[in-house]
């Protein structure tokens, strides 16, 4: 693996560590996420709740696992459902030209029309506070950001010597694909994955905190905040909590993408 | 003005107008998707809204379904959507039955209001802190920037708003944490705005200034013997102003999701708090209204940023026709 700038392994520990606790959180914690014990309402931190317990006096620390494991999958899975097809459609239509290109662009541009945030919220309204939606509406606004740069880049790749060379001596559309195009297109994909990956954590924790999101009970770090807001004279350190996990995790996606190179 | 100057700024607009269209077409088919999806009852449903749970009967029902038009086939009922649409007939709210578009006027007022606070104060707070750190790329003012904007784009815009008001109403009780009445209603809901839109343009603006303060017709305005404030304001400038301009692009989408989600947080009357509320409710016809509103905002301010491309580089205008 090549030496990472330091800002980027920054962003990687960050990830690894949130992943870490994601994975290993709730099995630390040994408490059910939706356990209640009304009598340790609003427990500050100690040796019962190591992060003490929320207004419906459940662990903290189990909730904040569960929810910084659902953030981080359900991101990282609308990623890679924006970013496979983005990415295949986007060398399909610097391949293929015509008029599957003259389509594709066109779909690309209907979702470009309006801010993603917008139709994603319009999805989302289809059922609010459940997975599917909110995961078709992220995956849908954002697979064309992928799609331009892959068709950019392959339409640049696709016209170089060797590629040309390779096609012209019969090499198959597969170990074009496999050999010459992808191993070119990944650096920069993976850049706008790694950011695509913060923005999804962003908006999903926004969505929710808002209400249109994943709801309660389901531990998930925007709609915590909103549960938690009330309580936030009593106990203002719970109400940061959830809302620093987000920062963490976007940061992190952040610097991993590069953004800190300036 | 010849046919060349003409179709330099004709083309963006009908782009922006077939953009305008498209938001018009997408707003429309999943506006009403939505009100298929509804489960259940949406005639019961809409009754109990308007009269009150307790009035929500059959007859109630009936009434709601023979005003609407609840009953006719879902394609009628579509093609009678498009062309109200196209006539700019939004219909009645179903919750409160007051005319959509009523309502979107006094809303558009507020989310513009607001809107037109934070943009310029967003351009305060970051041109001047990008043109300081592209001036010396890699000196402290630039490292600071920089860590600044990376720190500030990874908080949650909703944290950002939670976090003023914490400090500024709460400690200090300098400013009312919600409210719309007078100018210090605005400053929390318009800094939350503003900052999140600042840390993006500061570090475009950084770049643009770095790559033409070290570009080599900089130098060469220097040589000619211009004066140093000639160089900086023709030369400078406005050639670092171009990828400003049009990146301000990429930045509106940040305006316009901002401001649904700051207008949710603050309570703020505006179009974005009333599509949220609306999807709440249910009320079809008002989410299409404000996402349709919404929609056109940022076709707008896109058209607005096109011209304002062309005005600043010309080389650019004579590629596009």
């Amino acid at each position: 693996m090549r030496a990472l700038a330091p800002g980027r392994r920054l962003g990687l520990l960050l990830i690894v560590a949130l992943l870490g606790f994601g994975l290993l959180g709730p099995w630390l914690a040994g408490a059910d996420p939706a356990h209640q014990i009304l009598a340790d309402s609003l427990a500050p931190p100690g040796t019962d709740y190591w992060l003490g317990a929320d207004h419906l006096g459940r662990s903290m620390l189990a909730r904040l696992a569960h929810a910084t494991r659902l953030s981080l999958l359900l991101a990282a899975v609308t990623v890679a459902s924006a970013a496979i097809p983005g990415t295949l459609l986007g060398i399909l239509a610097a391949w293929r030209g015509g008029w599957v290109e003259g389509g594709l662009v066109l779909a690309a541009d209907a979702v470009l029309a309006l801010p993603g945030l917008l139709l994603v919220l319009l999805l989302a309204a289809f059922a609010p506070g459940e997975f599917l939606p909110l995961y078709l509406g992220l995956a849908l606004a954002g697979w064309v950001e992928y799609f331009r740069v892959a068709r950019a880049m392959a339409s640049g790749l696709l016209a170089r010597p060797h590629v040309e060379a390779a096609r012209l001596l019969g090499f198959g559309p597969g170990y074009v694909l496999w050999r010459l195009l992808l191993p070119g297109l990944l650096p920069t994909l993976g850049v706008l994955a790694a950011f695509g990956m913060g923005s999804a954590v962003l908006a999903i924790s926004t969505l929710s905190f808002i209400g249109l999101g994943i709801h309660p009970p389901t531990a998930e770090l925007g709609s915590m905040t909103t549960e938690l807001l009330p309580y936030a004279y009593e106990a203002p350190l719970m109400v940061l909590m959830p809302a620093a996990l987000v920062f963490m995790a976007v940061l992190g996606c952040h610097l991993l993408a590069g953004q800190a190179r300036g | 003005m010849g046919r060349r100057s003409l179709g330099r700024f004709l083309r963006p607009v009908l782009m922006r107008l077939t953009q305008a269209l498209l938001v018009a077409l997408i707003v429309g088919a999943l506006g009403f998707a939505l009100m298929a999806a509804l489960p259940g009852d949406q005639a019961f449903r809409l009754a109990a809204a308007r009269y009150g749970p307790d009035m929500g009967d059959a007859a109630a029902a009936a009434l709601v379904r023979q005003e609407l038009g609840l009953d006719r086939p879902w394609a009628v009922q579509f093609l009678d959507w498009v062309g109200r649409l196209m006539r700019l007939d939004l219909g009645h709210s179903l919750v409160t039955g007051e005319p959509v578009l009523e309502e979107l006027t006094m809303q558009l007022g507020y989310t513009l209001a607001l809107a037109g606070v934070a943009l310029p104060l967003s351009a305060l707070l970051g041109l001047p802190l990008g043109l300081l750190a592209g001036l010396r790329p890699g000196g402290p003012m630039d490292r600071i920037t920089l860590g600044l904007s990376v720190l500030l784009r990874a908080i949650p815009a909703y944290a950002l708003g939670l976090f003023l008001v914490t400090v500024f109403s709460i400690h200090l009780g300098w400013l009312p944490p919600a409210g719309f009445e007078g100018w210090r209603e605005f400053v929390l809901p318009a800094l939350t705005l503003a900052l999140g839109l600042a840390a993006l343009s500061a570090r475009v603006a950084r770049d643009s200034v770095a790559v033409v303060a070290a570009s080599p017709f900089m130098a060469f305005a220097r040589w000619k013997g211009l004066p140093e404030r000639a160089v900086v304001l023709r030369h400078g400038l406005r050639n670092a102003a171009i990828p400003v301009v049009a990146l301000l692009g990429l930045q509106l989408i940040g305006l316009v999701e901002g401001l649904i989600i700051v207008e949710s947080l603050f309570s703020w009357p505006g179009i974005g708090h009333a599509l949220v509320h609306a999807i709440f409710a249910r009320d079809v016809p008002v989410v299409q209204g404000t996402a349709l509103a919404l929609g056109l905002i940022f076709v707008l301010v896109n058209a607005f940023v096109d011209l304002a491309c062309a005005l600043a580089d010309p080389r650019r205008a004579r590629a596009a026709t």
